[in-house]
């Protein structure tokens, strides 16, 4: 279940497909990406998707923040959805990479999501967000 | 030395906030130990076998002396009055409570310090050479590309959760003081046509498979040097193994696919990432570089007297030249005869941060030898500066000889040890305190590991000893002809292991052997490699 979402549109109501189905001839605009699933596989068919729901069956599973970022580096726009074992401390992170919504397994407390993303007001690098590194802001 | 701007203390600030916030959470049962761990993890704290240890970040090995006098206050208040530093230039402290542990930290931020990524599977505290800044064979020093990189990779987000822990080491000479080949990237920066990059080196590593890192970019210019680590991450990220913890090191994935395959992924990657504007101006780097502008030397070049022995002894064994005339390079040990490796009293540390400040403009660094050195230190203050050590009962003269040992902290503290490595160093010091033998010897790096996880560098010991775990008893395996450094290379187990007393005989035997077939001026581990294993074995097991 989605339990923070930081976009104003829609929710998309199609459930989403798996990377295989959808490459196979699907036309549906939800997909799902494994950690094993290569994102830049979806890159041709962006502009026809409205969720991206990316997989994290252990906290510890990294590949999604890189699978995330390619996605918003190749100009993605729709929904991109951290689904899993997401805990309060990588939904910072998370948001970086590009996510925007999420939908943790287990319920998290909404005042420490919001504390852990009002934490840092500035990030050492440039990432898939639109916060301006520092080294921007020293240099102008 | 670097100073923090308002951003670098807002960023050290803000950690300390939220990991008071994190380890309330935890204690008001919030989250699980396996959910808080990671957190705790990357931020420095471990649960070893007694008690929680803290490791604090040491960046490249710099510091100063209102930065050493912290250490020294965080020993004295929170710790049993001493603190061990360790062979990633860092300092960790052993009895270390959690209840504690946001308060320490408050304190480190105070002077510019942290815990940040000390451990957990994200990219640790960027190494250097110690001689940075003061070393003559050096083309540029290496600490502000460091500091770029510790920007750069403090809260990454994308590389936070890594199929492993990523270790980057940073040199400017030929001479490799850092074992920079033994990291999962080791940069050397070299100069071409007048402008400086760096040679970029992916996949090294110790561990339970030692690999001496290949060169994957001949040459990675200043301004395209973040986007290319970020392109080496990337791939890492995505196709290094999560199977198996021990196979999930970057040096594992290079094996597997070959230099080649990395090397087009990576440049694949770069043209990518090069697009995105992440590397910052070179005006960053200069902005960093200037705050490691040589320090305002003044003393004549005047040699010490030598009258006094024991001075002329440390004088010749612990002090390197220096690139500027008139100066020198100082190197303190922290292996007395019989002590623990890398352990420094409250008292001593403060000592040193004094010394620093009278005689070395302020600066100190942590070798990943796990001695101290003062870097800028006037030829005419050596004496005053060894009688200081002297009294301090930190003048062992004995940099690089055998009693030079690293260890790790073994089963005396680890959790993760199979056996115990710090009474293998003592008694090993102790069979060699004949300082006549040991000068006689000459340089020998012995490293000792109490696991396969080789924390003591064992594989890049000349004698290298890992401790293992044989039916329930301690057993000892050496290695001979490792090398961290220039001329790295990987140690060969030689025969079967030894328990603790017999593997001080057996590297006493081997030393024998050397000294019987050594030539000219050859080291031991000069010999070992002309004349092969085979006479050493002989001796030892015959």
């Amino acid at each position: 279940m989605v339990e923070f979402r930081y976009r104003t549109d829609e929710v998309t109501e199609q459930p989403s497909v798996t990377l295989d189905a959808f490459l196979d001839q699907s036309n549906a605009t939800a997909v799902r990406l494994e950690p094993d699933d290569d994102a830049r596989a979806l890159i041709p068919f962006l502009d026809r998707l409205t969720l991206i729901e990316v997989a994290f069956p252990k906290f510890r599973e990294g590949r999604g923040y890189s699978a995330a970022r390619i996605l918003r580096e190749a100009g993605y726009q729709g929904e991109l959805r951290a689904q899993g074992d997401v805990l309060v401390d990588q939904i910072a992170y998370m948001r970086r990479c590009g996510f925007d919504s999420f939908a943790p397994e287990a319920s998290l407390n909404p005042d420490a999501v919001a504390r852990a993303l009002a934490n840092y007001d500035h990030a050492y690098q440039g990432a898939a967000d639109s916060v301006v590194p520092i080294w921007k802001l020293r240099h102008g | 030395m670097y100073k923090y701007d308002n951003y670098d203390q807002a960023m050290v600030d803000a950690r300390v906030a939220e990991f008071r916030d994190q380890i309330n959470r935890r204690i008001a049962g919030e989250m699980t130990e396996d959910q808080f761990k990671p957190l705790r993890l990357m931020n420095g704290l471990y649960l070893q076998l007694h008690a929680y240890m803290l490791r604090v970040a040491i960046p490249y090995g710099t510091l100063d002396s209102r930065q050493m006098r912290m250490l020294a206050h965080i020993a004295r208040k929170y710790d049993r009055d001493y603190g061990h530093f360790t062979t990633r230039q860092n300092i960790q402290y052993n009895w270390i409570k959690l209840e504690d542990c946001a308060d320490i930290l408050e304190e480190l931020a105070t002077v510019e310090m942290h815990a940040i990524q000390t451990s957990g599977n994200c990219i640790r505290n960027i190494s250097s050479d110690q001689y940075a800044g003061a070393a003559a064979d050096e083309v540029t020093d290496p600490r502000p590309w460091a500091e770029l990189l510790r920007q750069w990779s403090t809260f990454h987000p994308e590389f936070s959760y890594l199929p492993r822990k990523f270790k980057i080491a940073v040199i400017a000479s030929p001479e490799d003081r850092a074992a920079m080949r033994l990291h999962d990237i080791g940069l050397e920066l070299v100069r071409r046509d007048g402008e400086l990059g760096a040679r970029v080196f992916v996949g090294g590593g110790m561990g339970r498979t030692p690999m001496i890192a290949p060169e994957i970019n001949p040459f990675v210019k200043a301004d395209d040097l973040l986007s290319y680590l970020e392109a080496c991450l990337r791939v890492y990220n995505r196709y290094g193994r999560r199977d198996n913890m021990y196979k999930a090191r970057i040096k594992i994935l290079i094996h597997e696919i070959g230099a080649d395959a990395y090397r087009r992924q990576v440049a694949e990657e770069f043209a990518h990432v090069k697009t995105l504007g992440i590397d910052p101006p070179l005006a960053e780097l200069e902005r960093i570089s200037a705050f490691f502008a040589p320090p305002a030397y003044d003393a004549a070049n005047v040699e010490p007297d030598r009258h006094d022995p024991d001075f002329a002894l440390w004088l010749d064994q612990n002090v390197k030249p220096h690139k500027q005339a008139g100066y020198a390079i100082v190197n303190i040990s922290l292996k007395p005869i019989g002590g623990i490796p890398g352990d420094a009293t409250s008292t001593q540390i403060d000592v040193m941060a004094d010394l620093a400040e009278k005689y070395s403009f302020d600066e100190l660094r942590v070798t990943h030898a796990q001695n101290i050195v003062l870097p800028y230190v006037a030829k005419r203050d050596l004496y005053a500066v060894w009688q200081a050590l002297r009294d301090a009962e930190l003048a062992d003269a004995n940099l690089d000889l055998i009693s030079d040992i690293i260890a790790c902290p073994g089963l005396d503290y680890c959790s993760l040890a199979n056996a115990r490595s710090i009474p293998v160093a003592q008694k090993i010091a102790t069979r060699f305190a004949d300082m006549d033998r040991q000068l006689d010897l000459g340089e020998l790096k012995l490293k000792i590991s109490g696991c396969i996880n080789a924390c003591g560098h064992h594989h890049a010991g000349h004698i290298g000893i890992l401790g293992v775990d044989k039916k329930g008893v301690e057993n000892y395996q050496l290695t001979f002809g490792g090398s961290g450094a220039e001329d790295v290379s990987i140690g060969k187990i030689i025969g079967p292991g030894f328990d603790e007393d017999g593997v001080v005989d057996a590297v006493e035997k081997a030393t024998d052997v050397y000294k019987a077939l050594r030539k000219g001026d050859e080291r031991f581990v000069d010999t070992y490699r002309r004349v092969g294993l085979e006479p050493f074995k002989e001796a030892i097991y015959g």
